[in-house]
């Protein structure tokens, strides 16, 4: 057991794991931010995706020893109303089913629209590989188009 | 899983609350006792609707919620017929209660289908008890007063009154016997397009499911489960285990073949449960998938002694030598369920008293379960249910519950139990694995004149249904189930039997429409008019009109028949399941690289009135997006009683760039009841694909997963 100072969503806080134990379990078991799932664990599901320095890693195979510095977002700290335009997207298109990938979802597609403001079918191919079960990718591509649009908006 | 028929007497009740609010408790069966709200309490969920003095509205949404939409749907017909607006409302969660709410389940595409009247009369109710109250209060004839946002207004003189303020005075009446629905065409709120209820809570992360749960005290739990059906627990060491840090207790239920690590995070519990060394033993015979196939293949070499249906003289017409012979096997796997959330379950068993929380599509079963594995009467134990991270048949079944509970009995702690997926995946309840061995006559006049279908499945299940089409279309007419005992757990997948059974039927028509060079969708119209005009024997589980007029639609939707671009190919197939018509056209696209891949689907749905629009196409969507990922990609195997799949690895899922770029769903308009959703668009997409697949490249696959990546 190993004392870290992590940042998440801003915050700079201080967690007591052993060295392996990945983000996934810190964020949910430590620090109570259960909008990052646990789907597979071992980064085939995406569930778990969070941000880390803005691009989007499965936090399930992200141990806390190797944080380091980075600066974690989760979806709780993704913006602090729901107000992204990925997730105004997602509310618009209603895109959830069960819900419960939605949030990795989010993360991914969140990141994918940073480094890629105007992503086409092939870009959302190839960024977005997470499972959906309740199979809403139809919808969440037309959510990230739509979403493209709302960042062009915003600038 | 239907909800009891009711009658309207037997179900309404109401109540005078103090606090001055109105509650209507609605009771589905026949014999119950009155609702008796808990004193004081407005929000007392012991009915759908209540009314506080402040005016506000909350309704209970009384079904588990897996994905499916009902938390959203069913609170649209109440709030329909109460008159209030959509967004004033609040929803909730009902707790389980079936004396008040009537069967609580979430299966068989049932919900909607079940409760469709029996909550708009509530609705209606509700809304005409508030008539009557601000009637009385003005002194003025009811038939000059109407209920509009929450409000009830005096035509005449344009007074109102609102709920709030006629909560008090509401509950005092007489309950009415003989409530007026309203008028379908004045609907406002069913048939629009209402988002999921919980979005926000959703896209915001915050914790709505099972696994969420965090309580005082509370420790994380993660169990080790026999590595292969016909094993169980003989003994266990858990000297390393216990050197984890956070680990706080090892207990072992034998009776469920269970060993729980109990500690301060997931991962730590995970740990433990790794250093455990466990010696297995076997019970009963260690089956393989390989024997299943071999078993089957033996089955269909005979008839059963049953036929489910047997209509003119099939075996005359197959050995006939005037009629053209084909024959053909269809095979399909046995799949997981795989939810994205892993089974788990809260459970503090405390003082002969037990609190549950967690995923179940069966509440009062799984209540029932823990009450007789644990030995407590039902009355102590509560169960709350959460949002639920998918459902999807695996939840019919207690087994999560019931092992949380025996877990926080035995170590006298509150637990949240959650599988590893390794857990969720090899401890399934399968969809079973199904043989289908066809054997058809085409005539003289290039019909079909007889139709064998002689199906096998695994364990206790059904593997077709022999009512269903092209039943009553065929003068010689045979359907043969068969099934093979085993000690593999299955269990309902969505769309049980429909989700084998039309891909076999569907794409072994579209190889009888090839060889007549029929159209394959003129085909399936031909069929039924002979259906309709000369059946054969007892009556078909379908109606003909209502089959016609989905595959009528999705024909006009995808341009069936008419010229597409050179690279682009169409299959078509239907599917009857759940009360509801369901027929898809999916368009396979001969990709640059040469890969095939799913590109468009077109879907016709006949489910009688659509109450939520968005929620309603979201169900097609989504079962077509689920029935083709399972249909290119996913199957279970067994070796000597293990699961081979252990993970997202092996057991595969479809991603977004194997997603068809575009799902267009249309409805059938409908004045009829709504029928079943959840499940019925999913067994249609299988065949459709499949014969897409064969008109882009002449071969036909028989086989789930179609794998193309192989080919």
């Amino acid at each position: 057991m190993a004392s870290y100072k992590i940042s998440v969503n801003n915050k700079l806080l201080t967690v007591d794991a052993d060295a392996d134990t990945p983000m996934l379990w810190v964020l949910r078991d430590h620090l109570n931010l259960v909008g990052t799932k646990f789907g597979c664990g071992i980064a085939q599901c995406g569930a778990c995706t969070v941000h880390v320095d803005g691009y989007a890693v499965r936090s399930c195979q992200l141990r806390v020893a190797s944080v380091g510095n980075s600066k974690i977002t989760t979806i709780e700290g993704l913006s602090a109303e729901g107000t992204h335009p990925v997730q105004v997207a997602w509310s618009e298109v209603d895109v959830p089913q069960c819900g419960y990938c939605q949030s990795g979802q989010i993360m991914a597609a969140a990141a994918l629209l940073k480094h890629n403001p105007n992503p086409t079918d092939d870009d959302i191919d190839n960024a977005m590989t997470n499972i959906c079960r309740c199979g809403t990718h139809y919808r969440m591509r037309k959510a990230i188009h739509l979403a493209a649009k709302k960042g062009e908006l915003v600038k | 899983m239907i909800d009891e028929a009711v009658s309207r007497r037997h179900f309404l009740k109401v109540t005078s609350i103090a606090g001055g609010g109105l509650v209507l408790g609605f009771n589905m069966l026949t014999n119950a006792q009155p609702v008796k709200p808990v004193a004081g309490a407005v929000f007392s969920p012991n009915a759908y609707i209540s009314i506080d003095a402040n005016g506000l509205i909350t309704l209970m949404s009384p079904n588990p919620e897996i994905g499916q939409g009902v938390k959203t749907a069913l609170p649209m017909i109440l709030a329909e017929e109460l008159e209030v607006q959509w967004d004033k409302v609040a929803v909730e969660m009902a707790p389980l209660d079936q004396s008040k709410y009537g069967s609580q389940n979430a299966g068989g595409s049932g919900a909607i289908r079940g409760r469709f009247m029996p909550i708009r009369t509530a609705g209606a109710t509700a809304r005409q008890m508030l008539i009557t109250a601000a009637a009385q209060q003005w002194g003025a004839n009811e038939v000059d007063c109407y209920a509009e946002n929450a409000f009830v207004i005096h035509k005449p003189t344009g007074k109102k009154l609102s709920y709030g303020d006629l909560a008090a005075k509401a509950a005092l009446l007489p309950v009415p016997t003989d409530v007026k629905l309203k008028d379908p065409k004045d609907f406002k709120i069913i048939g629009t397009r209402v988002h999921n209820i919980d979005n926000h809570k959703i896209i915001t992360g915050q914790p709505l499911y099972g696994i969420d749960t965090r309580r005082e005290g509370m420790l994380f739990t993660v169990v080790a489960k026999p590595p292969a059906f016909g094993k169980a627990l003989k003994s266990f060491d858990d000297t390393e285990t216990r050197k984890v840090a956070g680990v706080k207790n090892v207990v072992s239920v034998p009776s469920h073949n269970l060993v729980a690590v109990l500690a301060t995070s997931t991962w730590a519990a995970k740990k433990g449960r790794d250093a455990l060394k466990v010696e297995w033993e076997d019970k009963s015979k260690l089956e393989s998938t390989t024997d299943h196939d071999a078993s089957f293949t033996e089955l269909l070499s005979n008839k059963s002694d049953k036929p489910g249906r047997n209509d003119g003289d099939v075996d005359g017409i197959l050995s006939n030598v005037a009629n053209k012979i084909v024959e053909a096997v269809y095979e399909t796997p046995a799949l997981s369920h795989a939810n994205m959330e892993p089974l788990n379950f809260f459970a503090d068993v405390k003082d002969n008293k037990v609190e549950l929380y967690g995923p179940t599509q069966v509440p009062a079963r799984l209540r029932t379960a823990v009450s007789q594995a644990l030995n407590i009467p039902e009355t102590n134990i509560v169960l709350g249910m959460p949002r639920q991270g998918g459902g999807f048949g695996r939840k019919l079944q207690p087994d999560n519950g019931v092992e949380a509970a025996l877990i926080s009995q035995a170590a006298k702690v509150p637990v949240q139990m959650l599988w590893m997926r390794e857990d969720d995946m090899q401890g399934d309840f399968y969809r079973p694995a199904s043989m289908f061995k066809y054997k058809a006559a085409i005539g003289p006049n290039n019909e079909i004149v007889a139709w064998h279908l002689n199906a096998a499945v695994l364990s206790n299940n059904r593997a077709s249904n022999p009512d269903g089409f092209p039943a009553a279309s065929v003068p010689n007419y045979r359907a043969d189930n068969h099934s093979l005992p085993s000690n593999i757990q299955t269990g309902p997948w969505r769309a049980p039997t429909s989700n084998s059974v039309a891909f076999a039927d569907e794409s072994f028509l579209d190889e009888l429409a090839h060889q007549m060079k029929k159209d394959p969708v003129a085909l399936r119209l031909e069929l039924l008019d002979k259906a309709k005009n000369q059946p054969t024997g007892k009556a078909a589980s379908y109606d003909v009109a209502k089959y016609k007029s989905v595959i009528d639609l999705v024909a006009q939707i995808s341009g069936w028949g008419k010229k597409k671009a050179p690279n682009v190919y169409q299959g078509f197939a239907a599917h009857y399941s759940f009360s509801t018509y369901a027929a898809h056209v999916a368009e396979v696209t001969k990709m640059k690289d040469g890969t095939l891949r799913v590109t468009k689907v077109y879907s016709a749905i006949n489910c009688g009135r659509v109450v939520n629009q968005s929620g309603a196409e979201t169900q097609v969507e989504g079962a077509i997006i689920d029935g083709l990922s399972h249909a290119l990609f996913s199957k279970v195997t067994f070796d000597k009683g293990a699961v081979e799949q252990t993970n997202f690895h092996t057991y595969k899922f479809l991603r977004m760039k194997d997603a068809p770029i575009e799902v267009i769903v249309k409805f059938v308009p409908s004045e009829d009841p709504p029928t079943g959703l959840g499940e019925p668009g999913l067994p249609p997409i299988a065949p459709a694909v499949g014969n897409a697949i064969f008109a882009a490249t002449g071969v036909r696959y028989r086989k789930l997963p179609f794998e193309l990546g192989k080919v």
